[in-house]
């Protein structure tokens, strides 16, 4: 039994939670400018963490409320738990936003040449 | 604002979620120094709260329930039975004796949020109630609630929200053996045939079947 230390509650079951996805991920500031490929990328596209990733949880049968959690996705190793609107404690992770930035666009970006619009 | 005055005729139609098993709860309940008894409390009343508790409007409702809880686990009183368990920090259930004579009480909490950023919404038939009691009580429930339910982390007086069974319940402790369970009532038949079963290696030789 995995157990999640729920900010509110305590430690409670794992399968008292349900999982969020990424954390940190900023709402657009201009959501109107954004071209479809980047309203794309803010929706769809996500770290895929090897090691300490900061991530949300919300503790469904309990509070209903949601929180932050640094997990280890190899070993499920939990080294933090914190609320919504606070920043992961430092050194845990580097801030998801710079990670994003330094990955390569999709394929279709990569190939501006390679397009079958129109066709 | 008021309703209409609660209809005695109505109440004696009412069927409660888990009426169908009452002769079973009774014939697997078990006496002794192991035992167990299990029985449904039907027809509380248990009114819905979402509020911020710091807020004026938090402050107006405290006044009727008797405060709002403030962490997990505790439970305030008030007056004529009245409790209020702690769901959330913005989230309470108000639990009252009876469903049928709560009309104003309902009316007086709606009053009190006034215009406040809240709800308050009459729950009643949402949930229903279990009491499930005896010296084997917390080994029964042990059984299938991952939650600690050892004295020194669940005392009495205090309540949970949690799983009991794999299905969601509130986990109400009222006595030092005594633990009441709120399913929502379409878990009710499952979780009475759940608990009779766990019930069942308590039971001594010769004691009535159950079906
Ligand atoms: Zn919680």
């Amino acid at each position: 039994m995995l157990l999640f230390s729920c900010p509110n509650c305590g430690p409670r079951n794992e399968t008292e939670f349900h999982y969020g996805g990424q954390a940190h991920v900023a709402y657009p500031d201009q959501p109107g400018e954004l071209s479809d490929r980047e309203w794309a990328e803010y929706l769809f596209y996500r770290q895929n963490t090897k090691g300490l990733f900061a991530e949300r949880w919300v503790h469904s049968t309990g509070c209903r409320k949601w929180f932050n959690m640094i997990r280890d996705t190899v070993s499920y190793d939990i080294q933090a738990v914190y609320r919504m609107g606070e920043q992961p404690p430092e050194g845990l992770t580097a801030p998801p936003a710079a990670q994003a930035k330094s990955q390569p666009l999709a394929p279709a970006e990569a190939n501006p040449t390679n397009t079958s619009e129109g066709v | 604002m008021v309703k209409t005055a609660f209809n005695t005729e109505v109440a004696a139609l009412r069927q409660s979620p888990a009426q169908h098993l009452w002769a079973d709860f009774s014939a697997g309940s078990v006496e002794g120094e192991r035992g167990v008894g299990l029985r449904e409390v039907p027809f509380q009343g248990m009114v819905g709260i979402r509020v911020d508790p710091l807020s004026e409007a938090g402050e107006r409702i405290g006044a009727l329930t008797g405060g709002l809880p403030a962490s997990c686990g505790t439970v305030a009183s008030g007056p004529a039975g009245v409790s209020t368990l702690w769901l959330g920090p913005d989230e309470f259930l108000t639990v009252t004796p009876d469903a049928g004579g709560q009309d104003g009480f309902v009316a007086g909490l709606v009053a009190a949020l006034g215009d406040g950023a809240g709800q308050v919404i009459d729950l009643s038939s949402n949930r229903t109630t279990f009491e499930l009691a005896g010296p084997s009580a917390r080994e029964v429930l042990e059984k299938s609630c991952a939650a600690d339910l050892h004295p020194r982390a669940f005392a009495s007086g205090t309540a949970i929200t949690t799983e009991v069974g794999k299905i969601p319940v509130l986990l109400w402790k009222t006595g030092p053996e005594t633990f009441r369970l709120l399913p929502r009532a379409s878990f009710a038949d499952y979780l009475g045939r759940w608990l009779l079963d766990g019930m069942r290696e308590f039971a001594t030789a010769g004691s009535p079947a159950w079906h």
